[in-house]
């Protein structure tokens, strides 16, 4: 056990140094000179060009930049961006705010999810699976961004219900409605995937048994249909939670929420090398975690499944 | 219901604008109603974004920093509406040659932690700000004081890569031309007669700074301490990338007393937002509008928005390095590409409205604006007089059609609509082939101009520092100006600039930059396109909003209900 997450941990390594290389490149490739941007058409005097070229290695050829990141990276020490604010403290700040907004999203497409997708499994091809069905495609097909502005304008605007952004006011309680936007569309996957998963177990070998064997049917359904059922969804859900942190940007530009979303869409404006590549390393660690998590938790879902070898 | 919304149009058209309101075009701003004072201890909250860099006068050279810095301290002078100067923490600005200044301050004026503002106060914070070691970014706004040229001084230096680097290198630590008589006076030499140079005392970078600012400028640029309308509400009010808050300065006493309780600005990435929460009454004001919303603005908050033009204008630079844009030929088809664009037809059919033509190389709002300047004829649309000077050009000589005329612009600024439509213009009107030419971002293009290999027509945009004719046309089109990317040069233009800036008073110096653009409209170096406006929506709750002259929203006038 402890040799696999170790072997899983070392993998990290390569996935880390080819993301990060990778996404250090394309921002350098970007054209244009990002220090003269920052002042448009009215140019500084050639000392402070210089300074902040410096300062941002911008003036070393590629490979030294990226050797450069590395070395901050080890020591710890990300450096500043455009704005001069230290890069550690804005990871400090944002990735608190994406994270409650991507567990609440997750909460709601996990419970609500996979308690509609039991119920509907359970009842396949009754009323409520049907009209389930039915809407979930519907789900599906509108895009975030138009669900977003819709419940925005509808539930903030037109009803007043709850305002229409977060801004600096980061609660459980404002983050609700885009933590909802975020996490319906994949509500309506978790809860196919579910019921999809049901409807085989309820045919299995060991189902028929535990009735068989007389147990009662909440026992039935939760320990031995709904269980077994967990393991596509377990994988789609930690596969998902990367994806709802990286996926947030659109979310979180309509709700304003300062999170990590907004901070990288303002970097790649600005093509800030460093707070890109910074940004982009969280991520890769928080997909493999998730990804290892996902994993071991398999083994407690279906004792079948062993690491060991 | 409104649910187009999903053109996140980078929001840079925050820069958008017309406004028909000084130049009696019609139109113009609607105020909300005004009912009385208001509840001057409540506080405002305002569309901003995250400043970018700290909040040092000297150093904010971008609008969301500025507004901040605008609010926090306050200078000499001020501006009115109009963008006329009036006198702040001057007593007295006096010169008898345009030379020399000698400034008298007003005695017993505090920063808001008790220190007293003084002429020490401002000529510490003038040389902190030239001085080329403290690497501000308008340190530049310094160069017309004699000294400037020792403490900015900067050598090319090679770096260990073998490259050239440009180090600081001051030769003095002090402006010479800049001295201290006593607590009250300042006296000021520049390096030639410059009569508007008192125009610029109300910018920020001419702001006076407390001595611990100087001490530990970064420290005091995370927490400024000032002598403005309005000062932090606490330590560490500005909560990076979420919001600052400032509150009313009680001690305050100047022209631009704060009429409401203070000031929140909340941060956006992108306008939308922003826009519906003024709908939900979640936000006060906001003065940068989505895209979409350029359409609908004015039937969403009937009473409360505003369109009002500002102190920037647009133009298409022509390079002189093209050979078909060289010689007599050369001035008949920038003659001819001028006229060739339907001015009119663009702002109001791409810009609902929100620019206004060109009527000369300045902008409206500015004390010495002319729209009828000798030669302006070219900047109407004429398509058969522009057909036939095309034409006759041609005899002198022909038109080198191998490439398409090229138009530069940037893509990340919603550039693309207007581009094309004057390039139909050129097609169709001049029958010449004509394309855009888009770039990612405005820096590429900037790159290109300066060295320059970029022989199609560019985009540009200007926005005034201070409100003077001049900050128009020396920076842009004087020989050698820093500025000046196509290289125009013309000795007469020159001339009258120079005889401008020594002129005894702001009339007369107006009438010499006037005639320095009869000069343009001859050579036109570049097409004035139009002057931008801005505007502005908000809440229920709040009234009296209105822009300034570089169209930044009085903030401190504004009253909640």
């Amino acid at each position: 056990m402890i040799q696999y997450i170790l072997r899983r941990l070392l993998q990290v390594i390569p996935v880390f140094l080819g993301t990060t290389l990778l996404v250090y490149y394309m921002v350098f490739a970007l054209p244009g000179d990002p220090i003269a941007a920052l002042f448009g058409d009215r140019q500084p005097n050639p000392a402070v060009i210089a300074a902040l070229r410096q300062q941002y290695n911008l003036d070393e050829p590629f490979w030294v930049q990226y050797g450069l990141f590395l070395k901050n990276l080890f020591t710890f020490n990300l450096g500043n961006d455009f704005t001069g604010q230290p890069i550690a403290a804005t990871l400090g700040r944002v990735f608190p705010v994406t994270a409650m907004l991507a567990i609440e999203a997750l909460v709601i497409q996990g419970v609500f999810g996979v308690a509609a997708g039991l119920f509907a499994g359970l009842r396949k091809g009754k009323l409520f699976d049907s009209t389930v069905l039915i809407t979930s495609l519907v789900v599906i097909a509108i895009p975030t961004f138009v669900l977003g502005f819709v419940l925005q304008l509808v539930v903030g605007v037109q009803l007043g219900w709850a305002k229409p952004t977060v801004g600096a006011n980061v609660t459980w309680g404002t983050l609700l409605l885009p933590a909802f936007v975020l996490g319906l569309v994949s509500f309506a996957y978790v809860l196919r995937l579910t019921r999809a998963s049901v409807i085989e177990n309820m045919n299995a070998d060991y189902v028929r048994t535990a009735t068989a064997k007389g147990l009662s049917r909440p026992r039935v359904v939760f320990a031995h249909i709904l269980r077994n059922s967990m393991i596509p969804v377990a994988t789609y859900l930690g596969a998902n939670l990367g994806g709802l942190m990286g996926g947030a940007i659109v979310t979180e530009g309509i709700f304003n929420v300062p999170g990590v979303g907004q901070k990288l869409y303002q970097a790649i404006l600005r093509s800030e090398g460093p707070t890109i590549v910074a940004i982009v390393s969280v991520f890769v660690l928080i997909f493999v975690v998730a990804n290892l998590l996902v994993d071991l938790l398999y083994a407690w879902l279906d004792p079948r499944i062993r690491y060991d070898k | 219901m409104r649910f187009s919304r999903t053109s996140k149009a980078l929001g840079m058209v925050a820069i958008a604008a017309l406004a028909l309101t000084g130049c009696g075009a019609g139109g113009g701003t609607t105020q909300g109603a005004s009912n009385g004072a208001g509840d001057p201890s409540k506080v405002i909250t305002a569309y901003s974004n995250e400043p970018q860099n700290s909040l040092l006068p000297a150093n904010t050279n971008e609008v969301y920093g500025g507004r901040v810095v605008e609010l926090l301290f306050e200078g000499l002078r001020a501006y009115d509406p109009n963008g006329k100067p009036i006198d702040a923490l001057a007593e007295s600005i006096e010169s008898t040659d345009g030379q020399n200044y000698t400034i008298k301050v007003k005695s017993g004026t505090k920063f808001s932690n008790g220190e007293e503002v003084t002429a020490k106060s401002f000529v510490d914070a003038w040389n902190f700000a030239a001085l080329s070691t403290n690497l501000q970014n308008n340190g530049t706004f310094f160069e017309s004081i004699e000294g400037y040229a020792d403490v900015s001084a900067v050598k090319t230096e090679k770096g260990a890569d073998g490259k050239d680097k440009d180090v600081p290198a001051p030769t003095a630590q002090t402006m010479s031309g800049l001295v201290l008589k006593d607590d009250t006076t300042i006296q000021v030499k520049l390096t030639q007669p410059e009569a508007d140079w008192p125009l610029r005392l109300g910018y920020s970078a001419f702001y006076p700074l407390p001595s611990a600012a100087i001490k530990d400028p970064k420290t005091f640029g995370e927490n400024p301490v000032g002598n403005g309308p309005y000062k932090l509400a606490k330590e560490g009010a500005w909560v990076h990338d979420q919001s600052i808050s400032l509150v009313k300065n009680a001690d305050y006493s100047g022209p631009r007393a704060a009429k409401n309780g203070g000031v929140t600005f909340k941060f956006y990435t992108d306008p939308g937002p922003a826009y519906t929460d003024i709908q939900a009454n979640n936000l006060d004001v906001t003065d940068v509008l989505p895209t979409n919303a350029l359409k609908t603005y004015e039937t969403d908050f009937p009473e409360n928005h505003l369109n009002k033009a500002y102190a920037g204008n647009a133009t298409l630079n022509i390079p002189g390095y093209n050979p078909n844009f060289q010689g007599e030929a050369g001035k008949l088809r920038r003659q001819a590409l001028s006229m060739a664009i339907n001015r009119e037809e663009i702002t109001k059919v791409i810009f609902n409205g929100t620019r206004i033509p060109a009527k000369d190389f300045t902008a409206p709002v500015i004390d010495g604006y002319n729209e009828n300047v000798a030669g302006s004829e070219v900047l109407k649309f004429d398509a058969a007089k522009a057909k036939e000077l095309w034409a006759k050009a041609d005899g002198i000589k022909p038109y080198d059609a191998s490439k398409a005329l090229q138009l530069a612009y940037n893509t990340d600024g919603g550039n693309k609509e207007w581009i094309d439509a004057v390039a139909n213009n050129f097609k169709n009107n001049l029958g010449i082939q004509a394309e855009g030419q888009p770039f990612a971002k405005f820096a590429e293009i900037l790159n290109l101009r300066k060295a320059k290999t970029l022989p199609g027509l560019t985009r540009a945009g200007w926005q005034a520092d201070y409100p003077s004719l001049f900050n128009f046309l020396g920076p842009l089109l004087k020989t050698g100006a820093s500025s000046n990317y196509e290289d125009y040069s013309n000795p007469a233009f020159d001339k009258l600039l120079t005889e401008g800036l020594g002129a005894k008073s702001t009339d007369e110096a107006n009438k010499k930059f006037t005639q320095a653009q009869e000069v343009l409209f001859q050579d036109l170096p570049n097409l004035p396109l139009w002057y931008q406006a801005r505007q502005a929506v908000w809440s229920q709750n709040v009234s009296n909003v209105d822009s300034g002259w570089n169209g930044v929203i009085q903030y401190y006038n504004i009253t909640a209900k």
